[in-house]
């Protein structure tokens, strides 16, 4: 009984802290874009998205903190970990490529997104429901962003169709993470805790579809978890350069503060 | 130094302190201020919720919450951030929706559509410059977290809107 009761508090914190990076990591890229958008209100819609994430992250992080119990704080976690110790998507830590990689990384994303905090809310864990209830109402204004963008460039103008087919066939690999569970997650799935990612994987492609149909773009017919692992420390390479540059302040100043 | 914190003199001091984005509201007015405490040690403790999860201003509300309590003599404060129940724009006072409009920021709608709707926009909402509704929604996304862009398409400005939250 006490040893089960111990697994599932480790599974807990892994997920805790593997929700907590995917979140950091998107918002990061994201960020990436501030000051370099296409226009004035995209850059500006971009940096509030990266804004709510990175407010979703600290609700993680430090609830990771409270789980581990050794006093960590959330920059414990953000700077001085290593790339295999991250356990975020490897969706969210791909590049930003063209607007229209963005576009389709966030929708992917949103479109999960969405619908796990949804179920998320009425966890047993009051701490992951009060995180996902907070977050669910600003996630609501993403899945519109990004739903919105991906009907505009697929039903805009022949090239800005043809950049939204290159970015949906080289993102597609990395989707099905999203609802692939680790051990950890599985854990936590039969505990109740998490949502079904049976269920999960259902409405994300009704979502997919109905957005795609609209914008006139095709589902792409490949594999969609052919690219995984990120959650359990498995990472694309781009992972260490965006750990290299959000981390170098702190690795050379440590405990440096603003 | 007053000696015996009471929680109604406290509330009031706090209902002074304003939000550092939009200095004509207050914490109360917006629904950030929950609660307030008095423990048996003395200590305060001021309950608050963000109103995003991601706002830059929880910080410096909290701050503003010290330095409010401080200029009354009260120094042993514990401010707790609660997210649950998640804020919404229905704990939005009415005092402060009209303090929002004559701002200049058009206060949010309560008809608007629920936010699980993936299309249609919010309508209703009204020019704070010259009344018309007759506006159009530019950008999602605003100056911050809490308001989009709209456009009047009467007196042609353009202006924020505090956007529905719930
Ligand atoms: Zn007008």
């Amino acid at each position: 009984m006490e040893t089960a009761k111990n697994k599932t508090n480790q599974a807990l914190f892994n997920v805790v802290l593997s929700l907590a990076d995917s979140t950091l990591i998107l918002s990061h890229r994201l960020s990436e874009w501030c000051g370099y958008g296409p226009v004035i209100e995209q850059d500006i819609a971009m940096s509030n998205i990266a804004l709510d994430l990175i407010g979703e992250a600290r609700n993680f992080y430090d609830y990771a903190a409270k789980l581990e119990g050794a006093g960590k704080t959330e920059d414990d976690y953000v700077y001085f970990r290593e790339s295999k110790d991250y356990k975020n998507l490897l969706l969210c830590e791909q590049l930003n490529g063209d607007f229209a990689h963005t576009v389709v990384r966030q929708f992917f994303f949103d479109s999960w997104h969405i619908h796990f905090l949804d179920v998320l809310r009425n966890s047993p864990d009051e701490t992951l429901a009060a995180i996902a209830g907070k977050s669910f109402m600003e996630v609501s204004y993403h899945i519109k962003w990004s739903s919105e963008w991906v009907i505009r460039l697929g039903d805009g103008t022949e090239k800005s169709k043809q950049k939204m087919e290159t970015a949906l066939e080289a993102l597609w690999p990395f989707s099905g993470e999203l609802m692939e569970a680790t051990e950890d997650e599985k854990i936590l799935i039969a505990a109740g805790i998490l949502p079904n990612f049976e269920q999960l994987k259902t409405i994300w492609m009704e979502q997919i579809m109905s957005v795609l149909t609209r914008a006139t773009l095709e589902v792409p017919t490949g594999k969609n978890t052919v690219q995984t692992g990120g959650k359990t420390g498995r990472h694309t390479e781009y992972l260490s350069y965006l750990l290299a540059e959000m981390q170098s302040v702190q690795r050379a100043y440590p405990g440096l503060k603003w | 130094m007053m000696t015996a914190p009471n929680r109604s003199a406290i509330w009031q001091i706090l209902e002074r302190v304003c939000d550092p984005e939009i200095p004509v509201i207050t914490i109360a007015d917006l629904g950030v201020l929950r609660d307030v405490l008095i423990h048996e040690d003395g200590e305060v403790e001021v309950i608050i919720t963000p109103t995003y999860s991601g706002c830059p201003a929880m910080n410096m509300i909290a701050v503003e919450i010290r330095l409010a309590l401080k200029a009354e003599g009260i120094e042993k404060v514990k401010i707790t951030t609660q997210l649950s129940p998640a804020w919404t724009t229905d704990w939005f006072s009415e005092e402060g929706k009209q303090k929002l409009k004559q701002y200049g920021i058009a206060p949010p709608v309560d008809a608007s559509p629920h936010v699980r709707q993936l299309f249609g926009q919010e309508t209703g909402i009204q020019c704070p410059q010259c009344g018309s509704t007759h506006t159009q929604l530019l950008s999602q996304f605003g100056s911050t977290s809490c308001k989009a862009l709209y456009q009047c398409q009467d007196c042609k400005e353009p202006f924020d809107y505090f956007k529905c939250h719930r």
